[in-house]
């Protein structure tokens, strides 16, 4: 799984990529978590509020810090789906 | 309701909820008229508890300050410490409410909603429209360069989106509900007004200045791709009482620093200074107090709940209240970080311009309502 962190450095993408980086350890899983910060490339995905979070090419979620237990549902569902 | 099948008809359950399946939805799909009626109960009792606590705030305060402690209330040392402990609570019950209830709000507006009104509009009602969205869209200035470009691409004009960009944090949906509380609806209403006004001839004003100049060029070659997903769309009541609850939680953490400090600052000119000392400076008889107040509010950074104990111990010592929504305005609607931020797609040119207009109409704003106040 492959997962994208969008936003150009502000707290709310920080704490998005650590309740990413935890809800992952708690689920067990491996992914390759990386942040992107480049604005052409965030607005590639569509994304014009940020953080916003892709899986696998996919935006999931977009414009707010999600809970960690959110986050972990979006990572089941996509892990059921891809 | 009672007949049928309960589950996936529960409205408030919402598609999060129903497509977990967890033991806890099931169970409360079920059950749903009780499950229904303790929610109901549980708001009600939220609320008479939080009016209880805003109405005991004041005699609770009087008996310890003034009994307990026995301070005098006519002294420097008593009315301060008053004046910071109530303050204090009174504040922090007041955001909680209006946060909780503006996020709820506008959980039903988003930024990509937003764009798609202002999408092909033009200059004039375009700015108007993109002033009133900017008042009512969810919006955290981190997201001022995504939105920036997204706009931009979608065609908006750069005037518009400008507009937009003023209007988000001039007009700060904190400070007009603790303006409408401590000043009257009259205040916070020219407040909205004004800051309405500004964003809309700052932005127009820019556009007509041909600023495009001084974009940062890969503006205008980002494409927008993929999918764009609304952020707020498809959302249960559940899901948005929830948000509430988290950006009261978010945003008190965030500011109680500048809350203390903004507090103590007001209790400090409540108690201590003296009577005329900010009349004298920054009165009504001097012609340049709106500007000096302006001038002061630019670089100060703070949001608007650290700001109004400020301005309502001010307000007592008798600065007029044009002086005081310039000195709010200047400092929750211009700040460094934004600057810093809007720097990565405007030229420092156009940041400067930016800055100039919108403290020009905030100065002249000051003015006005000096004038007819």
């Amino acid at each position: 799984m492959q997962i994208k962190v969008l936003g150009s450095g502000c707290t709310n993408c920080h704490t998005l990529e650590r309740l990413t980086r935890e809800a992952l350890a708690e689920l067990g899983l491996t992914a390759e978590v990386s942040a992107v910060t480049d604005y052409p490339t965030i607005l590639g995905y569509g994304v014009m509020s940020t953080p916003a979070l892709v899986i696998d090419e996919k935006v999931v979620l977009a414009g707010r810090v999600p809970s960690k237990a959110q986050v972990a549902e979006l990572l089941t569902a996509a892990r059921a789906t891809g | 309701m009672s007949t049928g099948e309960a589950t996936g008809a529960d409205p408030a359950a919402g598609p999060g909820s129903a497509a977990t399946g967890t033991p806890v939805a099931v169970g409360a799909a079920a059950a749903r008229p009780r499950w229904w009626w303790t929610r109901l109960l549980v708001a009600v009792a939220v609320v008479a508890a939080w009016l209880a606590a805003y109405l005991v705030n004041g005699p609770l305060w009087d008996r310890i300050v003034y009994h307990l402690l026995g301070l005098d209330p006519a002294s420097r040392l008593g009315s301060g410490v008053h004046f910071f402990c109530y303050d204090s609570v009174k504040i922090v019950l007041l955001l909680v409410a209006i946060i909780f209830v503006v996020t709820v709000l506008r959980s039903f507006m988003s930024v990509e909603r937003t764009r798609a009104l202002l999408g092909g509009r033009r200059e004039g009602v375009g700015n108007v429209m993109a002033a009133g969205l900017g008042v009512v869209t969810p919006f955290c200035s981190c997201s001022a360069v995504p939105a920036f470009i997204g706009f931009v691409a979608a065609g908006v004009p750069i005037g518009v989106t400008l507009s937009f960009l003023i209007a988000s944090p001039l007009v700060n949906e904190v400070a007009v509900g603790l303006l409408a509380t401590m000043f009257g609806w009259e205040i916070a209403g020219l407040y909205i007004g004004a800051g309405l006004l500004i964003a809309v001839v700052a932005g127009w004003v820019l556009g007509r200045l041909g600023v495009q100049r001084w974009v940062e060029p890969f503006v205008f070659t980002t494409r927008l791709g993929g999918q764009v997903i609304d952020s707020t769309v498809g959302l249960s009541l559940a899901d948005r009482i929830q948000m509430g609850r988290e950006e009261v939680g978010t945003i008190l953490r965030k500011i109680w620093p500048y809350l203390l400090v903004g507090i103590g600052l007001g209790a400090v000119i409540h108690g201590w200074a003296p009577q005329d000392l900010f009349a004298r400076y920054a009165g009504a008889n001097n012609p340049f107090g709106v500007l000096v107040a302006v001038v002061i509010g630019v670089p100060l950074y703070s949001n608007a709940a650290g700001v109004m104990p400020l301005v309502q111990a001010l307000h007592d010592k008798g600065l007029p209240m044009g002086t005081l929504l310039a000195f709010m305005m200047a400092v929750v609607a211009l700040s460094l970080p934004e600057m810093i931020l809007l720097r990565r797609v405007l030229r420092p040119k156009l940041i400067a311009v930016y800055l100039g207009v919108v403290a020009t109409g905030i100065v002249a704003v000051g003015y006005l309502f000096n004038a007819v106040l």
